[in-house]
């Protein structure tokens, strides 16, 4: 049975630095899978060559079987991959609603050409875009806010709008780069929810993230790196008793 | 309009009914041929300003060079009503389909580039245009210019009477409005302007951000270029100076002055720039005695002023308080899926 | 051979003069990351002052002294009303504030100069020398000296003194610079004048090559502009090559193809450029953080 993501050997070397070695796992269908590691152990490296902003020195990811390395970046979205950003890369000058109908675009079949001519297909399209957004706003609770602009929002709430818009359209795999970064305890309690509620619909979570709370209550399988290397993988369970990923964040041996 | 369009972007149809009726009333308040002729320059230049909202308030680039557009359309209609004595229709048309093409072949390459670097490339874009016209003097007629260009006409009727070519003109540009507003008020409008503001984020969710550039791009050439073939047969005599950086500015000038974001301000800013225009020539040649393009100054101090105290643009000053007018919409998530779960909303 | 020789000469004479613009537009955008396209207009003025001043009996040296000071407090003004109040906007309200300004005083120089070329008098009374087969206009040895001076004083300037290393400091860092006590604000201002001066220089150098005209602005900016982008945006030497090799490629071109023509090919260049090498064709490969 092949998993859902497939990730083979993926190396990056930036001239004479090697970022990341020959890291390798799963994340199967369903699974929250997430990649902590100390500052600088190339999770974002990691992260971007996974989502095709980066391409690998070697190595290879598989997405449902195909190969997913080379591919350009609006491709993900159509093979059912989407991802938020660790600096929030909401669009500012559109309201939250827009920002969230904007996440429905690989169910829409709106061009130049069928809007400048505003043939049927684009109120078709239009309804489809408000419901999927309505879901996913109606998810994170900013029914109330839908007609800001985004941009106004506070950054808890910008977090929030950027996962919805990610969501909209129900992927297989959803990427979240430090999706709690910069939330209080409330906010993230709140985005642990959302995480488990969509993976209980069927939705799979690969993500990194610096919060150790979370990620143990959060993560069915858990990939430790340090300096580039995979260290160590598991439960949460087996690697809070790691005797190398305590090394690694503590900086040696705890007595 | 649906009820889900107007709960997006608002009334349509109003703004647009006070247009036209603004287009039908005036010619029967203004009288002076001359007046008229700055509408009518008003209206062709408006299509060139749309154009070009589209591509900087929208899409978030930048063209320094569209003067280079109109030319083509201006000088493929001239040479080839006059040269080839084709129907200027037929050149029209070939301006506009030529011209796209065009500027979407330059676009791929050039849409690459970004900030300075695309304003740059544009503006070589339009230098490398202006040489050739001048050069190519066999087809172009050089530095003196084309003359004897035929004007156009409708079923038979020569659209030299000011009045007719005036409600040409502004047919035309309010066509232009539509088309305009029809891809602004939908997902493509969504699209162009969440690459305004993340060209990354609009990627990650499947969108050929490239492509998308490149086909407004292109769009905003081929009206640059239909606004060309209208002016090159209303005043039936182009040259080489018109179609100069000096143009692409004031093009620019009038979009941002208007209003990049909104498909109104573009009326409103070439509008405005048109009437100052011909104010200050007045003055300045009345009163001052100076010769030559005094109006520049006062484009120059505008467009500083309103990019530091005003940068979204004149129609702001009037969009804004209509907004606080408006109730603040509530909305039950319920409700609303009921209302676009029925038919015909 | 001669002809050759000839358009060295001419291409380096010319290339100089673009240098000194690019030289400014370095200054700023390494500072501010403003693209100046005020910046030729400040040759403009320079040139047009300095003939001003001249025609009206005051000593030569007097009125560039003269005309390189107002130019220099043109730029200051320009930076502490525009500029300063913008500098947090997008880059592209930035380009449209310096087209707004270039449009500006362009305007002023029609209203002031009008519309007739203005001349002045060579700077260099000398016989044209005959070197290796070309006739060099003395002329352009001194464009040429003075530009190797400047640089050499820059060179001294930005390496040396404090300022210098503070204008340095921020361009590589604005922020590490404020923290290190530098004044971000001053430095802006000061990029502004620095390059307002330069450019004015560069007006008064070709004055009496070429005939000076409120349009003389645009275009010898434009062509600095491109050297800068051809030599890379961020070494002043860089751009003093790049604007050498624009004038060189001028000049060539204009020999061989023609003279007409020689502008558009040095554009297709600059496009070119901009597609394959945007950093300069000198820059080795750079990364980029995601």
């Amino acid at each position: 049975m092949s998993k859902l993501l497939e990730v083979r050997g993926l190396t990056k070397r930036f001239g004479g630095v090697t970022a990341v070695s020959d890291i390798s796992y799963d994340v199967g269908a369903g699974e929250i899978v997430a990649v902590i590691g100390p500052n600088g152990a190339g999770k974002t490296t990691l992260f971007n060559m996974i989502s095709c902003f980066l391409s690998p020195t070697n190595g290879e990811v598989y997405f449902k079987g195909n190969k997913l390395t080379g591919q350009k970046i609006p491709q993900l979205a159509h093979l059912g991959i989407s991802r938020t950003f660790q600096n929030l890369q909401i669009f500012h000058n559109l309201t939250v609603l827009e920002n969230v109908m904007m996440g429905a675009h690989v169910k829409l079949k709106t061009n130049v050409v069928n809007a400048a001519f505003r043939l049927p297909r684009i109120l078709k399209d239009e309804r489809i875009a408000y419901d999927l957004a309505l879901d996913a706003i109606h998810l994170v609770g900013l029914e109330e806010l839908m007609f800001e602009q985004a941009g106004q929002l506070s950054y808890g709430l910008q977090k929030q709008l950027e996962f919805a818009r990610a969501i909209v359209y129900k992927p297989d795999l959803i990427m979240l780069d430090e999706p709690m970064a910069g939330l209080n305890d409330y906010e993230t309690n709140r985005m642990a929810d959302y995480i488990k509620k969509l993976k209980s619909e069927g939705s799979s979570f690969l993500f990194v993230e610096h919060k150790m709370a979370t990620v143990m209550e959060l993560a069915d399988r858990i990939i430790v790196l340090d300096f580039g290397k995979k260290i160590a993988e598991g439960t949460p369970d087996e690697i809070q008793q790691n005797a190398k990923v305590i090394a690694a964040y503590l900086g040696e041996e705890v007595v | 309009m649906s009820k889900l369009e107007k709960i997006l972007y608002g009334n349509r149809l109003k703004p647009i009914l006070f247009l036209v009726g603004l287009i039908l009333i005036l010619p029967l308040v203004v009288k002076s041929p001359y007046i008229f002729t700055i509408l009518i320059l008003i209206g062709i230049y408006s299509i060139v300003s749309l154009g070009l909202c589209l591509l900087i308030g929208y899409a978030g680039q930048i063209s320094l060079g569209h003067a280079a557009f109109f030319g083509i359309g201006a000088y493929t209609s001239g040479v080839l009503t006059t040269s080839f004595e084709l129907s200027p229709w037929i050149a029209l048309t070939i301006g506009m389909v030529t011209t796209f093409f065009i500027a979407y072949i330059i676009g791929i390459p050039i849409l690459k580039l970004k900030g300075h670097f695309l304003a740059l490339a544009t503006l070589g874009i339009n230098i490398i245009f202006y040489i050739l016209i001048l050069g190519l003097n066999q087809l172009t007629g050089g530095a003196a210019g084309l003359i004897g260009i035929p004007s156009l006409s409708l079923f038979g009727v020569p659209l030299t009477d000011k009045l007719f070519f005036y409600f040409f003109v502004w047919t035309a540009a309010v066509l232009v409005l539509l088309l305009s507003l029809n891809i602004v008020r939908s997902h493509v409008g969504r699209v162009l302007r969440s690459i305004h503001d993340s060209e990354i984020a609009t990627e990650t969710l499947g969108v050929k951000v490239e492509n998308y550039k490149v086909a407004i791009f292109a769009l905003s050439a081929a009206f640059a270029s239909l606004a060309g073939s209208m002016y090159a047969h209303y005043i039936t005599f182009v040259a080489p100076p018109t179609f100069y950086i000096t143009k692409s500015i004031l093009f620019l000038i009038m979009v941002m002055v208007g209003g990049a974001s909104s498909v109104w301000g573009a009326i409103l800013g070439t509008t405005v720039i048109m009437f100052l225009n011909e104010i200050i020539r007045f003055v300045g040649h009345t009163y001052f005695g100076i010769s030559g393009e005094v109006e520049i100054v006062v484009y120059g101090l505008i467009i500083i002023l309103i990019m530091m105290f005003l940068p979204k643009g004149l129609i702001h000053v009037i969009s804004k308080p209509i907004q606080k007018l408006k109730p603040k919409k509530k909305v039950s998530v319920k409700a609303h899926k009921d209302m676009i779960s029925q038919k015909g909303v | 051979m001669e002809l050759l020789m000839q358009y060295i000469v001419t291409g380096l004479t010319v290339g100089s003069i673009y240098a000194l613009l690019a030289i400014g537009f370095v200054t700023i955008y390494n500072i501010t990351g403003i693209l100046n396209f005020a910046q030729g207009e400040f040759a403009m003025i320079g040139a047009l002052t300095c003939i001003t001043f001249a025609n009206a009996g005051l000593p030569i040296s007097a009125s560039i002294i003269l005309a390189i000071l107002i130019s220099a407090t043109i730029g200051l003004i320009v930076e502490r009303t525009a500029i300063r109040h913008a500098r947090n906007t997008t880059v592209i309200i930035l380009i449209i504030i310096t087209i707004g300004v270039s449009t500006f005083l362009k305007g002023m120089g029609l209203i002031i100069w009008g519309t007739n070329p203005k001349q002045l008098a060579p700077l260099i009374k000398m016989e044209p020398i005959h070197f290796m087969g070309a006739v060099i206009n003395p002329q352009s040895i001194f464009i040429f000296i003075v530009l190797l001076i400047l640089l050499a004083v820059l060179y001294v300037f930005f390496e040396k003194t404090y300022i210098g290393s503070a204008l340095r400091a921020c361009e590589k860092n604005p922020r590490a610079a404020k923290l290190m006590g530098i004044n971000t604000s001053t430095m802006s201002a000061l990029a502004f004048t620095l390059a307002a001066a330069l450019g004015a220089i560069a007006g008064i150098l070709i004055t009496p090559i070429t005939d000076a005209t409120y349009e003389m602005g645009f275009l010898i900016g434009v062509k600095g502009f491109v050297g800068m982008v051809i030599g890379g945006m961020h070494s002043i030497p860089g751009a003093v090559a790049g604007a050498l090799i624009v004038g060189l490629l001028e000049t060539f071109s204009g020999g061989f193809i023609s003279t007409f023509y020689s502008d558009a090919i040095t554009f297709l260049v600059l496009i070119l450029v901009l597609f394959f090498k945007p950093n300069g064709i000198f820059a080795r490969a750079s990364g980029e953080r995601v």
